[in-house]
């Protein structure tokens, strides 16, 4: 019977696993998309594909670095444009897989163990791509170390009251603690891996990355005491990044920038979008390597509700927002609702409460909200309107602020185009590798939900 | 075959030297090098660098044409037009094509006896003047070992007090401009002077038994004495040959309407000190190019004070939205046409005659107001306006009573006051006649800029003038059909002299050697008299020492060049009376369905001579902030009508000639009118100037120059981008809301309400930082600026971009709001589109209190400096743009490419020692010229030790915006001391902050516009 046939119920009833695995199954099952399952001519396609736009993006950035940042759309008065707007879409979209597999391990959401192996290699892959966003855009992209506090010959500090500098911060602390959490996470994997390669330099590489890991009890103990301490200091990360990259537009005194209301609005759009990526990783993956008893339909409407409640959130922050602009009588934030609204950007903005707020109203439906199709489409409409939603905020902010002699547009160059389609294609590259030699799924994670794992006392 | 090869390249090592580089593609073959070699030793060039161009290889001769190796001028990328500034070094090392020349050793030897006064670091100030249309405009320059580096009023002179205007202001860059002609030139060649002697020789040997019959010598306006005796004596030499004057923007009308009035050409000069009611017949007067405009704007913003004495008033009836316009309290849209009409209706309604309607109403009351300023008001009319509107204005400020109280007459300026366009004419028949065998055209460019019906250039391709000689600072449209050019020095590289526009003398002195081995005016027509060796200082000097009665020449001569003008040559008033008013008997009311085209002069390139001056085309005009382009202006109304948006292009025919260019709606414009300027489309001005715009001067006849009718316009459906540097012209926003970034009232209601413009304040204690106490300190900078005193001249933009080194972005970057300009110059409109008000408002940096743009940058590079400077450390700066997103005023200004030419050597000698000169990648703005304020501080403190007192620095510390401008809009100094000037602005009634209410506590501040408008017209 397909799925989407499937009565609620047993939908409702459907175990994290499908039944009638076993230890050895579920090993075997994972392990062998990396060991011995051989490569199909679709993924050389798609990593070729995704290889050739990260090339792309490599000669963007060349050409960036040769001449400068005027190559791009931004202007005067619109400083900040693609780079900025990609920086915080990545960033976004980085903190579903902290969520998943921190917030939710503290949480004891044993679900998550199926998704948070790769949901954090998103994480890692999402946050590499946006890291490139804030080296790159500055004007002397060689001195950009000049924000990072370092001792130097100058006896400069950068200045610690600017967002700019927290970012700096947040963004490296994020991603040191993803890639641990992400790398610790992998350990007993590798020790599996190595255990059942048969090539002596696969078994070699395998055994170095698995920390010589045996799987005595004394190191399980360890395991969990550093997996959880790592859990708990990821968890505020979750919270404090996207709070601190809203700050660089709260702090701002430019109307549409200048709100209170920020930083939660950030966090649930990250988590938001976060998902929406999930999803669209998640339900191609498990048709193409038939991981369907791993991730199983459960996971997709949880995923799917997690989406419905931070959407909420964000619709919830764009009504303060319009509500402030009339409430606060102040001319300039009124304008900007006005100018959103039927300015030379409305139509984008008017896409972006489509696509953020009322397209995904339709989650509320279950059949919707089980059927894989229907929730690829969402997500990636979901995905749009978060890119959308941060163009809005920094380029039509900036586009008419408080001198009408000074508004301008933003158009951006190809150069900008091909520098986020390149990042694109970066991500995933990184994605098509990690599936081809990591394991996606965490088995040892996947071990403990099956009913032979139960302790009996 | 290696044989052959080496044994060329052995030739040319002993031919040259040793520095040709013997690598250079296409090999010689040596025995028809040597026959060319033979051919071309009668022919040739007397100097050569090369055997190639001795034997005039025409693979060689293609290259010096090209100038730049094939491909360098075929740039068209949108990067490259920018970087015109970036190839320009490469004119001087490739033009000889050569390529690898040895550098010579040379023995640098310090100096033995330091000169006088020369102190490395400290600048030197010259008194010179700049000429435009023949009228001095008196300058000092600033000169840095010997460079001159930026052009500032002469403070002394009458016709400055200290400004200037931008024409001035942007001659510095004229002069170092690589694309001037740096040779001879003949028939593409480079050549010496000397082979251009001995070309001219015998032609004017020749001419000497005909008593010059053949010579024609076509000069544009001159003022200076010393070259206008010359010429007068060469015309005593040659008594046959004849003297023709011509230049697109001419004066002609200006004297034949005073030829109408008082049978004579005379100059006329006006007091606007004394003037309470201004009416304006399409007289931009306060805008650069009128003569005396620095003077004049002076005295009007005067008079637009309300706190000193009474304010003026000004009426414009205008035709094209000017500067003037704007600054009107009452201002009449109306056709170039019709404005005879309003003239004459303005003379009878001032006999008592009443009229009917909007404009009865305008003019009768305008009249009124005339009559009750007997002796203190001034009617003046536009130099386009036909010489009827003239008379009629000469008869009514007669019937004023204003002649010898605001309005004097003099003798011209003009030392040939001919009418120019038949002067032309003249030329023009005697060449098709035959009558011409040598044609000197001593400056001007008429192939370019000639009425198109006298077919000018046409007429010199003819070749029926059989020797032309072309005299310039560039090679042009008009070089290009002569058999000779001959490079022209600078007024900044020359000796030379010129009048003002009440007739004082300026000497002009030169403030560098001749770039380029040219020949001022005054050496080249001496050269034409036999004196082919006088150098300009002994023929100008020796000019004046005949003039100059007495024995102490030797201190006259001093204290001439040291003051920058002659005493005593100023002219007199004459005591003249006005015929009595005849309307005149050609005035027939203008087809009321014809559409009118009016051609005016640009703003910023003037009629195209200054087309390869990138400052001038960034400078945004006034009224549109359009750069680098002409547009077709038309009105609102019409562009409704006819279904125009702004950037259609659109076809204009008139009598059968068609030009196309991009519409842009004016608001102010009047309707069934169009307005285009001159000096676009050139062929031929340089890489900053060739190919912008359109030619607006295939639609000029020599018989409607300025106003044409009948005018067809059509729109072609194509768009061209122009590029406005102002995202907004009005301060209503589309949502329907005012914001009052210009604050502006009635002078009654002023009256009644001082503090009309001021905001409740914010209070201070709002942050939770400790606010530092300026108060404390000994200096506290700050600046007020006047928007009732500004006329938007565009003059502090030049000041500053010549002061601070600022760079030119090109057309490209321009339209995508990358413009570099520190200080700008918003103009607003306000209420009906088709006859708004309008306002200007000059924002440089705040230098806020509370700088948002401090707090977020995350290196620092922009901080407060103690004395309350907005700082901005380019060495620290990484370019993230933050502090110009979050700057409310968008002063800021970013290098996002490297706009800055670093590589041409005159640039380099132009730039102000004492400013950065910024490269990629790093935030710039406003510094309240720093330089400036650190120099001041320097001379106060070795004051202090010397004197052995404390000496604080005063008001003669000026910001080069504040220094340059003509109407003391711009105050700057120290608010800490009450006394000084900016405090005491910033303590009047009308003195508020421009979005104050941000709790930016700008240091900048502005005094509110306060009009005077006629209360029979208000309500």
């Amino acid at each position: 019977m397909p799925e989407q046939y499937k009565s609620t119920t047993e939908i409702q009833r459907t175990p994290v696993i499908a039944p009638g695995h076993t230890f050895g199954t579920v090993t075997e099952k994972i392990s062998a998309i990396v060991l011995t399952r051989p490569a199909s001519n679709g993924w050389f396609i798609g990593f070729g594909i995704c290889f050739m736009l990260t090339m792309m993006m490599l000669f963007a950035i060349g050409y960036l670095f040769v001449k400068g940042i005027g190559i791009w759309g931004v202007t005067i008065p619109i400083g900040w444009g693609f780079a900025i707007v990609n920086f915080v879409w990545w960033i976004g979209i980085g903190h579903a897989g902290t969520l998943i597999s921190a917030i939710l391990l503290l949480l004891r959401q044993s679900w998550r163990n199926s998704i948070n192996r790769f949901a954090e290699a998103m994480t890692l892959f999402a946050v590499a791509a946006a890291g490139i966003f804030p080296a790159i855009h500055v004007g002397r992209p060689w001195l950009a170390y000049w924000l990072f506090p370092y001792p130097n010959t100058m006896r400069v500090w950068p200045q610690f009251r600017s967002p700019l500098m927290w970012d700096v911060f947040a963004v490296s602390t994020y991603a040191t603690i993803s890639a641990l959490f992400w790398f610790a996470g992998l350990i007993p994997d590798f020790a599996t891996l190595r255990d059942r390669s048969e090539k002596r330099w696969v078994k070699m590489v395998y055994g170095m990355l698995s920390f010589g890991w045996r799987g005595s009890a004394r190191h399980w103990h360890r395991y969990e005491t550093m997996y959880l301490l790592l859990a708990g200091l990821a968890t505020p990360l979750v919270l404090s990044v996207h709070t601190v990259v809203s700050f660089d537009f709260a702090i701002g005194i430019v109307p549409g920038w200048h709100t209170t209301i920020f930083p939660p609005y950030f966090v649930a759009g990250a988590i938001y979008s976060g998902f929406a990526m999930v999803l669209m990783l998640a339900i191609p993956i498990r048709k193409i390597y038939g991981l369907e008893d791993f991730i199983t339909l459960r996971h997709l409407q949880n995923s799917a509700k997690v989406m419905l409640a931070t959407g909420l959130i964000v619709a919830y922050g764009y009504g303060i927002e319009a509500f402030m602009g009339w409430y606060s009588g102040d001319r300039y934030d009124a304008f900007t609702l006005w100018n959103r609204l039927h300015g030379p950007y409305a139509p984008w903005y008017l896409s972006l409460l489509a696509c953020n707020i009322f397209i995904p109203q339709v989650l509320w439906i279950r059949r919707l909200r089980t059927s894989p199709l229907a929730l690829f489409f969402i997500s990636g409409v979901i995905l749009i309107g978060m890119w959308l939603e941060r163009f809005i905020i920094v380029v039509v902010s900036l586009s008419r602020d408080f001198l009408n002699s000074s508004w301008g547009m933003y158009y951006p160059t190809r150069w900008d185009w091909m520098t986020y389609i390149g990042t694109i294609g970066m991500f995933l590259a990184a994605m098509f590798l990690f599936l081809r030699f990591l394991p996606a799924i965490s088995i040892f994670e996947m071990r403990t939900l099956l009913p032979e794992a139960e302790v009996k006392e | 075959m290696a044989n052959d090869e080496k044994n060329n390249g052995e030739l040319i090592q002993i031919a040259k030297g040793g520095d040709v580089c013997p690598s250079k593609k296409g090999k010689l073959d040596l025995n028809a090098v040597r026959a060319e070699i033979d051919k071309a030793a009668t022919t040739g060039p007397e100097y050569w660098r090369s055997l190639e161009e001795l034997a005039g290889n025409p693979e060689f001769q293609a290259a010096l044409k090209r100038e730049f190796p094939k491909g360098a001028s075929e740039w068209v990328d949108t990067v490259s037009r920018r970087g015109f500034l970036k190839v320009m070094g490469a004119s001087l090392g490739l033009a000889g094509m050569t390529g690898c020349v040895k550098l010579p050793n040379e023995v640098i030897v310090p100096y033995v006896r330091q000169p006088e006064n020369v102190i490395p670091g400290r600048a030197m100030y010259y008194a010179t003047a700049h000429t435009l249309n023949g009228y001095a405009n008196p300058i000092l320059v600033e000169s840095h070992l010997g460079r001159p580096t930026k052009v500032e009023g002469n403070d002394k002179h009458y016709a400055s007090l200290g400004g200037t205007d931008i024409f001035a202001q942007a001659s510095i860059l004229t002069m170092y401009d690589p694309d001037r002609s740096q040779s001879v030139v003949s028939l593409g060649d480079q050549r010496s002077y000397a082979a251009f002697l001995s070309a001219i020789r015998g032609p004017l040997s020749a001419q000497k038994a005909l008593q010059g019959a053949g010579i024609r010598i076509l000069t544009t306006t001159i003022s200076s004495p010393t070259l206008a005796d010359q010429i007068r004596n060469l015309l005593k030499v040659y008594p046959q040959a004849k003297w023709h004057v011509y230049e697109p923007v001419n004066r002609d009308n200006v004297l034949e309407g005073a030829k109408m009035a008082f049978g004579q050409p005379v100059e006329t000069r006006y007091d606007f000190s004394k003037a309470d009611v201004v009416v304006s017949l399409d007289a931009d007067f306060l805008y650069a190019g009128w003569p005396g405009n620095v003077r004049y704007i002076r005295d009007f913003a005067l008079r637009r004070d309300p706190d000193i004495g009474q304010m003026n008033r000004l009426y414009a009836i205008e035709s094209t939205p000017s500067a003037t316009g704007a600054k009107a309290d009452h201002r009449l849209p109306v056709p170039a046409s019709k404005i005879q009409s309003i003239a004459a209706e303005l003379a009878n309604a001032s006999g008592g005659n009443s009229q009917t309607g909007e404009e009865g109403k305008f003019v009768a009351s305008a009249a009124r107001d005339l009559q009750q300023h007997r002796g203190s008001s001034i009617v003046i009319v536009g130099e386009h306006q036909p010489p009827a509107v003239h008379a009629l204005a000469h008869t009514l400020n007669a019937s004023l009573g204003n002649i010898g109280k605001t309005v004097f007459y003099t003798d011209p300026v003009d030392a040939n006051p001919v009418n120019q366009i038949e002067s032309l004419k003249e030329l023009v028949n005697d060449i098709q006649g035959g009558k011409v065998d040598l044609l000197i055209i001593l400056g001007g460019n008429p192939a370019y800029d000639a009425p198109a019906d006298l077919h000018f250039a046409d007429t010199l391709k003819n070749g029926k003038a059989q020797l032309r000689v072309h005299y310039g600072l560039y090679e042009d449209e008009t070089s290009e059909l002569c058999q000779w050019h001959v490079n022209a020095t600078h007024e900044l590289e020359s000796w030379g002299d010129a009048r003002a526009f009440d007739g004082t003398v300026s000497i002009i002195q030169p403030l560098i050697a001749p770039l380029y081995n040219a020949k001022s005016p005054v050496e080249f027509v001496a050269m034409l008299s036999g004196q082919g060796d006088a150098t300009g200082y002994e023929l100008v000097r020796a000019y004046w020492q005949k003039q100059h009665v007495g024995a102490d020449f030797e201190q006259f001569w001093r204290k001439s060049l040291h003051d920058g003008w002659i005493d005593g040559t100023t002219f007199q008033p004459k005591a003249l009376s006005a015929k009595a008013a005849t309307t005149p008997s050609d005035l027939k009311p203008a087809d009321a369905n014809a559409m009118e085209l009016n051609i005016r002069r640009d703003p910023t390139v003037w009629d195209g001579q200054f087309s390869n001056n990138g400052w001038l085309q960034e400078l945004p005009k006034p009224m549109s902030k359009l750069t680098w382009d002409n547009a077709v202006q038309v009105g609102p109304k019409m562009a409704g009508r006819l279904h125009l948006a702004s950037k259609d292009v659109v076809e204009l025919e008139l009598n059968g000639k068609k030009i196309q260019g991009a519409v842009w709606i004016q608001a102010g414009h009047p309707d069934n009118s169009i307005t285009v300027t001159l000096g676009y489309g050139r062929k031929r001005a340089g890489r900053v100037g060739t190919g912008q715009g359109y030619d607006a001067y295939q639609l000029r006849t020599s018989t409607a120059p300025w106003i044409a009718s009948g005018v067809q316009i059509r729109k072609t459906g194509e768009i061209y981008e122009l590029a406005s540097t102002q995202g907004m012209q009005s301060m209503d926003t589309p949502d329907g809301e005012h914001r009052p970034l210009v604050r502006e009232t009635s002078l009654d209601d002023y009256k009644k309400e001082p503090g009309f413009a001021k905001e409740e304040e914010v209070p201070q204690g709002l942050t939770l930082y400790p606010r530092y106490e300026y108060e404390k300190e000994q200096y506290a900078w700050g600046m007020a600026i006047d928007l009732n005193r500004c006329t938007g001249c565009n003059n502090c933009i030049l000041a500053c971009q010549s002061e601070n080194n600022i760079a030119v972005v090109g057309k490209e970057q321009t339209l995508l709001g990358r413009h570099m300009h520190w200080l700008r110059v918003d103009a607003y409109y306000q209420g009906d589109r088709d006859n708004p008000k309008a306002f200007f408002q000059p924002v440089p940096c705040m230098h806020c209190e509370n700088a948002p743009c401090e707090v977020v940058c995350p290196v620092g590079a922009t901080s407060h400096s103690s004395e309350g400077l907005n700082d901005m450390i380019y060495n620290r700066c990484v370019g993230t743009r933050y502090c110009s997103n979050n700057c409310p005023y968008k002063v800021r200004r970013f290098n996002f490419l490297l706009f800055q030419d670093w590589d041409t050597a005159q640039l380099k000698m132009m730039r102000n020692p004492d400013v950065s000169v910024r490269s990629r990648g790093v935030m710039e703005k406003c510094t309240y010229c720093v330089q400036r304020i650190n120099e001041h501080r320097i001379d106060a403190e070795t004051a202090s030790v010397r004197e052995g007192k404390e000496i604080a620095i005063g008001d003669e510390l000026q910001t080069a915006c504040a220094q340059s401008c003509p109407a003391e809009a711009i105050i700057f100094g120290n608010i800490n001391n009450p006394n000084s000037k900016v405090s005491q602005w910033k303590a009047k009634a009308r003195n508020y902050s421009l979005l104050g209410e941000l709790n930016t506590r700008p240091r900048t501040t502005y005094l509110a516009e306060v009009r005077n408008p006629n209360p029979e017209l208000e309500s």
